[in-house]
């Protein structure tokens, strides 16, 4: 343990947090925007800048390690009047169309100019325009609000594993595109979302939400993915009782990370088709059950075929929807009450 | 044995320097003098200006802006143990030949102690090397306990040349202490500023010097393997090094157990792709494995995790080859020299307006004044001297009032400059510092990697304000934008790319503040520089009607019959000047 002092209040905080994690943890709040727990620290946004006592530049809390002794303060003249700089340059080169963005009151460069009183840039000049990439199923990229944070590139290549993302050209030209410039289409994106869920503006975005309600009607419901067995934690985005969309729960073991069924794979529990009831066909026709009616009616039938022709006459195949658990109790009673060995998992087949 | 020494650096070679070479070596052989004459082709003698030089020996005769039709002549006297006069370095202000190199003006100051071997020595011969004392710093060292030398180092009090100025032998303590399977040291030749090319010079004309400065760093901090980061755009200094390497492998100074010592050290070259950035020390790591050259934040610094995740040391080419001269001279000999906190030498790249343009290594601590017109030979054309650019791109422009600072890194941040790695730019009346300020910006703007927000967007605002101001759009809160933005990039950029750019605009509108507001208020650049302000009008009093003007005007903006006062149509002149230039009476002013 350290001890340091933080806007003059003194802090004992673990040898290996870094300022901005000892800020956090006392309830001190700094903004950032390319700080991603979990992700590589790029300390590229430069938004967490903090003043140290003896030290003659502003540093990035979040790739700063605490010392002993330290004295930071994050809300200083100096902090403040860089972090007003640095605002007033991104939305120097942005699309300011926030009547109609998506990420309207959930964004994290329109809430940090309010809260630095960031009304306008005086720096009117050269800014960049792309065409909005609409080829992907699941979302759009609109690169024209890119603050190039580069979580999008790091959460692609150090959790998926797809490096779907990276820089090119240099400088002011700088932008996040995808091999060969492509669209998303021809890469080997595999629709996770994870990006779109980084993205602390309106750079990547759901279609699913698109035009389907702001930030402040949509409720955050949590809950588990029915996809596999994993058991991902996932939030739903709920307006009028109807999912529009999914966004992530870092609260669960999967830390916030989601695949394309997850994320994407939810549009089937509004499908006129699905099965809310269960059906037993009688006389070559399906009709609606109970729970009971039906479970007892399958019980009746496994004792019987038992009975008649011994367990042999069974197979089971489970699924991978089925937890670690479920799947264990599956076999012990395909081999213990219905005495067969012939059970099997769709995950080999 | 006589030796003519010919000049084979980069500038030299470009004034053919080579067919010199070739010429001369046809003519011994031609009159058989080959055992009276010893013929070397060296690397850079500095004095780039009066190029191609040829130094000869044993009395040091310097002759300049040699040609190959010289050649005959010049073996003729040298034959009869006499001086070719006719190509004497002539002192412009006296018009007097000097005979020898050390009386020239512009060595006389110097002090040539890491420069010694270059222009001496052939830089594709180890024995060369060898014979100047070469790898005997090796020698000893080896002897030593790796703490010892650290000790040395320190006690030498050298900083990095490169720009920082950071201890050296305290970056080697922290690398030496640092506990991992392998660890690296890294020769940072990716000399990337403006002007500058000591690095080059340097590779080019003692490499070996770099490799044993180099074997030093990794034997002191427990190194096995070293890498020379250089840019491609050196060619030259990329084959002499390569030469150097394999060259000192098979004598045993680069491979296993050297000297019969349990030390093992090899050394590979990597190319640069000509990114500035890629001289910051993590970004140059990233590129060496093959990522973007982009930096990443420090801590945790290269001494504990750089390249390949282990510690590294990385210093730069004129660094390193302080280290053997240190070795050689012994650290409190060399504590000697220069100032209290800035021990040693330093090379300089003179350029820009002055008489003297060159390299030339100086004792720490010798004032501005000493480098500018001694050994710089003054403000060329007659002209008023106005200022230095300091430290390339990333330093501070100096003006009159600090003609007598001395020379040495903290005096420099002090006034707002920078050592950086030694660019020394002199400028005089006729340079606009709104437009060599805008001249800095765009370089430093172009090579931003455009990793974080304040380098990336900001270069590109700082530059569009002073691209208005020069094209005399300018309002006067572009100043004051200019001075907060510049301040606030300078805090909050990542590397030092970003955290040193606007310092050409801070010191400028610091000592040259009127001279802004003049294109901002007045629409007027004093020097005469910035098309868009400049007007030319023909004085019809003092117009002669010779035609001179409308004849060299390039755009056919002046007309005028016999006899008749001439006049320039605005809407086609092009702000040339040629024909103010021209005009034999001074009837044509600039506004």
């Amino acid at each position: 343990m350290v001890s340091i002092t933080i806007n003059g209040n003194q802090y004992s905080v673990p040898a290996d947090y870094s300022i901005l994690k000892a800020a956090e943890e006392n309830g001190i709040n700094i903004p950032t925007l390319c700080y991603e727990e979990g992700l590589t620290i790029t300390g590229s946004c430069r938004m967490c800048v903090v003043e140290v006592k003896g030290v003659r530049k502003l540093l990035a809390s979040c790739a700063t390690p605490v010392t002993e002794g330290m004295e930071v303060q994050t809300e200083s003249e100096r902090v403040i009047s860089a972090r007003r700089d640095i605002l007033r340059l991104l939305i120097a080169n942005h699309d300011l169309r926030c009547l109609t963005c998506e990420r309207n009151g959930d964004c994290r460069l329109q809430d940090y100019c309010y809260r630095y009183k960031v009304e306008d840039t005086p720096y009117k000049g050269d800014k960049k325009h792309y065409p909005i990439d609409t080829d992907n199923h699941f979302f759009i990229r609109d690169y024209s609000k890119c603050i190039k944070c580069g979580k999008c590139v790091s959460i692609c290549a150090e959790v998926n594993g797809a490096h779907v993302y990276d820089f090119m050209e240099r400088g002011f030209d700088t932008k996040v595109t995808s091999a060969f410039d492509d669209t998303l289409q021809e890469t080997t994106c595999t629709a996770c979302g994870m990006c779109v869920n980084v993205c602390p503006v309106g750079a990547l975005v759901e279609k699913s939400v698109l035009w389907e309600g702001r930030p402040w009607e949509v409720k955050k419901v949590t809950t588990t993915c029915s996809y596999c067995g994993v058991g991902c934690q996932l939030k739903l985005k709920v307006k009028d009782d109807r999912i529009i969309g999914v966004t992530a729960d870092k609260s669960g073991s999967n830390l916030g990370h989601l695949c394309a069924k997850g994320q994407f794979g939810w549009e089937y529990v509004h499908s006129q088709d699905r099965l809310t009831d269960p059906l037993i066909k009688r006389n070559g026709v399906f009709e609606k059950a109970s729970w009971e009616e039906a479970l007892t009616y399958v019980a009746h039938r496994l004792q019987g075929i038992l009975q008649e022709r011994g367990g042999q006459a069974f197979a089971g195949l489970s699924s991978a929807k089925c937890t670690n658990e479920e799947n264990y109790l599956f076999q012990k009673f395909m081999r213990t009450v219905l005495h067969t060995n012939n059970v099997d998992h769709c995950a080999r087949l | 044995m006589k030796e003519i020494l010919v000049c084979g650096g980069t500038g030299c070679i470009s004034g053919d320097s080579r067919l010199v070479h070739d010429a001369l070596e046809q003519e011994l052989s031609r009159q058989g003098l080959e055992a009276e004459f010893k013929l070397k082709y060296t690397g850079c003698h500095g004095f780039c200006e009066q190029g191609p030089v040829i130094l000869v020996t044993p009395k040091d005769n310097f002759y300049c802006k040699v040609a190959p039709q010289d050649v005959p002549n010049l073996i003729h006297q040298l034959k009869e143990g006499k001086v070719y006069d006719e190509l004497l370095y002539v002192e412009p202000t006296t018009n007097e030949r000097i005979l020898t190199r050390h009386d020239v003006p512009f060595y006389k100051k110097q002090q040539r102690l890491v420069l010694k071997n270059c222009g001496i020595i052939d830089p594709e011969n180890i024995d060369d090397y060898l014979s100047s004392c070469g790898y005997k710093s090796l020698q000893k060292v080896l002897k030593l306990q790796p703490e010892q030398v650290i000790q040395e180092i320190k006690t030498s009090g050298l900083r990095g040349r490169g720009g920082g100025g950071f201890p050296t032998g305290t970056k080697w303590d922290f690398a030496r202490k640092s506990v991992a399977d392998n660890k690296y040291i890294i020769c940072n030749a990716d000399e990337g500023d403006p002007g500058a090319f000591m690095d080059r010079s340097l590779s080019e004309g003692d490499p070996h010097a770099v490799l044993e400065g180099m074997l030093i760093a990794g034997y002191a901090i427990g190194a096995q393997e070293g890498y020379i980061y250089i840019r491609a755009e050196y060619p030259l200094a990329v084959k002499r090094l390569s030469i150097a390497i394999e060259q000192a492998k098979a004598r045993g100074y680069l491979g296993k157990n050297l000297l019969g010592s349990k030390f093992d050290f090899s050394i590979k070259i990597k190319q640069g792709a000509g990114a500035f950035v890629c001289g910051e020390e993590t970004a140059l790591m990233e590129s060496i494995q093959g990522n973007r050259g982009m930096p990443r934040p420090r801590p945790p610094y290269p001494a504990v995790k750089g390249l390949w995740d282990r510690p590294s040391n990385i210093n730069n080419v004129e660094t390193l080859a302080n280290v053997p001269v240190i070795m050689e001279m012994g650290s409190e000999r060399y504590a000697q020299i220069g100032t209290e906190k800035s021990k040693g030498t330093k090379i300089f790249a003179l350029t820009g307006k002055v008489n003297n343009t060159g390299l030339a290594e100086v004792p720490m601590g010798i004032t501005l004044r000493e480098v500018v017109f001694d050994i710089g030979g003054g403000v060329s054309d007659g002209k008023k001297f106005k200022a230095v650019q300091i430290g390339g791109p990333s330093g501070g422009c100096l003006t009159e009032e600090h003609l007598d600072l001395p020379i040495d890194y903290d005096s420099l941040l002090e006034a707002g400059a920078m050592m950086g790695s030694g660019g020394l730019v002199v400028m005089d009346e006729s340079t606009c510092m709104v437009e060599l300020a805008r001249f800095f910006l765009s370089f430093s703007r172009h090579e931003s990697c455009g990793k974080c927000t304040p380098c990336r967007e900001g270069n590109t605002r700082l530059l569009e304000i002073l691209q208005r101001i020069v094209e005399g759009n300018g309002e006067m809160e572009d100043l004051d934008r200019l001075q907060s933005l510049g301040e606030n990039i300078i805090q909050s950029s990542l590397c030092g790319l970003g955290q040193t750019a606007p310092n050409p605009i801070l010191s400028t509108l610091k000592y040259f503040r009127q001279e802004y507001e003049l294109h901002v208020k007045n629409k007027v650049c004093p020097a005469g520089v910035c098309k868009a302000l400049l007007s030319y009008k023909v004085m019809e009093d003092k117009c002669k009607a010779c035609g001179l003007c409308k004849k060299s005007c390039p755009t056919e903006a002046i007309t005028g019959e016999k006899k008749q006062a001439h006049k320039i149509d605005v809407s086609k002149c092009a702000q040339c000047g040629v024909c103010m230039e021209k005009c034999p009476f001074d009837a044509i002013i600039r506004g």
